[in-house]
């Protein structure tokens, strides 16, 4: 209890001292602070579906899935179909990447691995919708090239995180 | 209809402990890149062997939507810039995250926001030489 209490601290802490930045750089520069403003009003815009989707499915997973079901489709005892669904939801998954971080941290209290998440948050990084463009600005061939490479590092990372983090079983 | 109640509050509760994060990270990640501007990017590049680690290190400061990086990116190519460079900072733009640290390791534990940024920034930096290896080659 004193733990989350902690944790809850820190967060509004983090808001707290950005929010300092902010009135400091209202009256030190204005035209900063208002660019800043404009950017974050527009992207706050934007996540906000993101939002609802994830609090959405973070309802839906805490009603169907218990900790056993995690631990046998995201745990130790299933290594390969693990992999499997974290780079396919990873590829799929849209919206910033901190949008995902309480879901994952929900996930990973019921008994994901950590290298899993890693995989997921790396495979976040190829946008299906964003090849076209791409393949526009850089060719067919990188595109194909470093989605390859993408996969298959995240499986890599996710294997190296899996070590260090320590939470092999 | 207990367990919709139980799991509603959960999400609620949830919700009110990730609010704070998110807010704050969107503060920080507006300030970035209201201060790395494209223009000051580019004059950053020397044309030295040490760009892609530079191309790397910008990428993994700068958030924001991965299409904004394919743009950056390909603006890099009329200056000039390597593609080696060009991949390492595209590549650390999406997967590492300077500017999220503070609220990944608040959720997922500091030893792995740590040691998973760490290790994709060094990804980052051997596909990049891969890409470049075998876009010569095929």
């Amino acid at each position: 209890m004193k733990i989350k209490n902690i944790e809850i601290e820190n967060n509004w802490l983090f808001l707290s001292i950005m929010t300092i930045i902010y009135i400091i750089l209202s009256i030190t520069n204005p035209t900063i602070f208002n660019t800043s403003m404009s950017f974050f009003t527009t992207t706050l815009y934007q996540v906000i579906p993101t939002l609802f989707i994830i609090f959405s499915l973070i309802f839906v997973f805490n009603l169907i899935l218990d900790t056993k079901n995690i631990v046998k489709w995201l745990g130790h005892l299933n290594k390969k179909r693990g992999w499997a669904i974290s780079i396919f939801a990873g590829i799929l998954s849209h919206g910033p990447i901190y949008m995902w971080y309480p879901l994952l941290s929900d996930l990973k209290e019921k008994g994901m691995r950590s290298g899993l998440i890693a995989t997921f948050l790396y495979n976040r990084a190829i946008k299906i919708p964003l090849l076209p463009i791409m393949i526009y600005y850089f060719s067919l061939k990188f595109t194909i090239l470093l989605t390859f490479f993408m996969i298959l590092f995240s499986i890599i990372n996710g294997i190296l995180i899996d070590k260090i983090v320590g939470d092999i079983k | 209809m207990n367990n919709i109640h139980i799991t509603t509050k959960k999400t609620f509760n949830n919700m009110k402990q990730t609010f704070p994060i998110l807010i704050a990270i969107l503060l920080l990640i507006s300030l970035v890149n209201s201060l790395l501007t494209e223009e000051i990017v580019s004059k950053i590049f020397t044309g030295t062997m040490l760009d892609p680690l530079v191309g790397a290190i910008i990428g993994s400061i700068s958030a924001g939507n991965p299409l904004t990086s394919y743009i950056i990116g390909g603006e890099f190519i009329n200056y000039g810039i390597s593609i080696i460079t060009i991949t390492a900072f595209i590549l650390t733009w999406v997967t590492v995250g300077l500017v999220q640290f503070p609220a990944e390791s608040l959720m997922l534990g500091k030893r792995f926001a740590f040691w998973r940024n760490v290790l994709s920034f060094l990804s980052a930096i051997i596909i990049a030489i891969l890409i470049n290896f075998t876009m010569g080659i095929i």
